[in-house]
């Protein structure tokens, strides 16, 4: 049986968290807007896993790369649209490319 | 140093007050009802919001006019320096989704404004639904501005300028009837076409009661819908869509069921026409609505559709082909 290392390894999103790279900055306890986050003893916890609505902010601002996520829009139609179109799924906001390219 | 050298070096800025005009407001209306939807922008830059000092704090926002008037009129009695991102006229959550918000573009204005000359201190309050594009640490390394991330929503500013530390509450993203509402009128605005279609199509073909249908599904797709989120069972939106627009179809089967001239088979089939289009028709708008809410993922959406666009493609397809079946089955009956 394979063991699974990383401490959540969920099929629910793409959310994962490796504490051992942790050094508890405490930071994605704050960006988080669903509240995943919690500052811990020595890491943070990981505790609303399944609130996780892909947004990416706690992997933007994890300095030591402990949270790794698929971003993306969680809209329909905007899906829908790229799906049709092979285009980049967008919010459709009219603008054009991503000025940070990351 | 020469006179020109000085203004050359001279820390510039607009000045902005936390007042809300009329014609502010008029512009709110036109940009909740879609109208010019990239139109509402604000100039880019730094802006002086009452009488700020070198010490006094600095707030990013978006150049959006909803996003840039949230935060200055949330800023009652405040004196401090608005930072204003170019956005292309979207709003701070969008944007940082789209990746216009972000460390690259914080870093180019801190730099454009002089910040470092304007202010003493080095720290920035930047949105907290800014976080998904903006990396405090990159920022920080950058720029030397210590990025703060601030509330989730401007009107919290006051109670977290005390502090400067954010509750949970202030942390979380809430979705509450009155956001849900605001949303309402663009979602009106893109099916109000396709919907009088619709009607009037049904009307010459099948009769009032199918157009008042369609304008029934769509109504509760667009309306009912975000009004009654949090209260329909289910977690998946297209199946809380299923369930509403079954629910909205009710009248329409009892009435098709209960005509007493009809041949059993007959009402049955009617009220299936009903009953299966509808359903179909608002799951599909409950599943775009996705789009505006804030807490559905990518990965979650995209399950949705894979699992459910094929049955509502099937059930409105039905429903299509039983509307012109009884269509054809009148037509002989004369």
């Amino acid at each position: 049986m394979i063991k699974i290392t990383r401490a959540d390894v969920s099929t629910i999103n793409t959310l994962r968290y490796d504490p051992a790279r942790c050094v508890n900055c405490g930071l994605c306890s704050i960006v988080c807007p669903q509240g995943c986050f919690e500052p811990g003893e020595t890491v943070a916890r990981l505790v609303r896993p399944e609130a996780c609505m892909e947004c990416g902010a706690c992997q933007t601002n994890c300095p030591t790369e402990a949270i790794t996520v698929e971003s993306g829009v969680g809209c329909a139609a905007a899906l829908i649209y790229a799906a049709l179109t092979g285009k980049k799924a967008s919010c459709g906001c009219g603008c054009g490319e991503s000025c940070c390219g990351t | 140093m020469s006179a020109t050298e000085v203004i050359a070096t001279q820390p510039r800025f607009r000045q902005t007050t936390s007042e809300l005009t009329w014609f502010d407001r008029w512009d709110h209306i036109l940009a909740r009802l879609g109208f010019k939807r990239n139109g509402h922008r604000v100039e880019t830059g730094l802006y002086a919001l009452g009488n700020p000092t070198a010490d006094s704090p600095v707030f990013v926002t978006a150049n959006y006019t909803l996003s840039f008037d949230a935060l200055r009129s949330s800023l009652a009695g405040v004196d401090g320096y608005i930072l204003v991102l170019d956005t292309r006229g979207i709003n701070v959550w969008c944007a940082a989704g789209e990746g216009t918000f972000c460390t690259y573009e914080l870093v180019e204005r801190i730099n454009e404004a002089k910040l470092h000359d304007v202010v003493n201190h080095r720290v920035v309050i930047v949105p907290q639904l800014g976080a998904p594009s903006v990396s405090a640490y990159e920022v920080e390394r950058r720029s030397g501005f210590k990025v703060e991330f601030g509330p989730v929503r401007a009107q919290d500013l006051p109670e977290y300028l005390k502090t400067h530390q954010a509750t949970p509450e202030m942390r979380r993203v809430r979705f509450d009837l009155g956001d849900r509402l605001v949303l309402i009128p663009i979602e009106l605005v893109h099916t109000l076409l396709p919907m009088l279609l619709a009607a009037v199509v049904l009307f010459f073909l099948s009769g009032l009661r199918y157009a008042l249908a369609a304008v029934a599904a769509v109504l509760a797709g667009v309306v009912l819908f975000p009004i009654l989120l949090p209260f329909l069972p289910t977690r998946a939106f297209s199946t809380k869509g299923f369930i509403l627009g079954g629910i909205v179809a009710l009248p329409f089967v009892v009435a098709s069921w209960s005509q007493s001239d009809a041949a059993w088979w007959l009402r049955a089939l009617e009220a299936l026409s009903y009953l299966l289009p509808m359903s179909a028709v608002t799951a599909f708008l409950a599943l775009n609505f996705t789009g505006s809410t804030p807490f559905t993922s990518k990965t979650g959406v995209k399950r949705e559709i894979l699992a459910y666009i094929p049955v509502m493609a099937g059930m409105f397809g039905g429903g299509v082909v039983l509307i012109l079946a009884l269509a054809v089955i009148r037509f002989l009956r004369g």
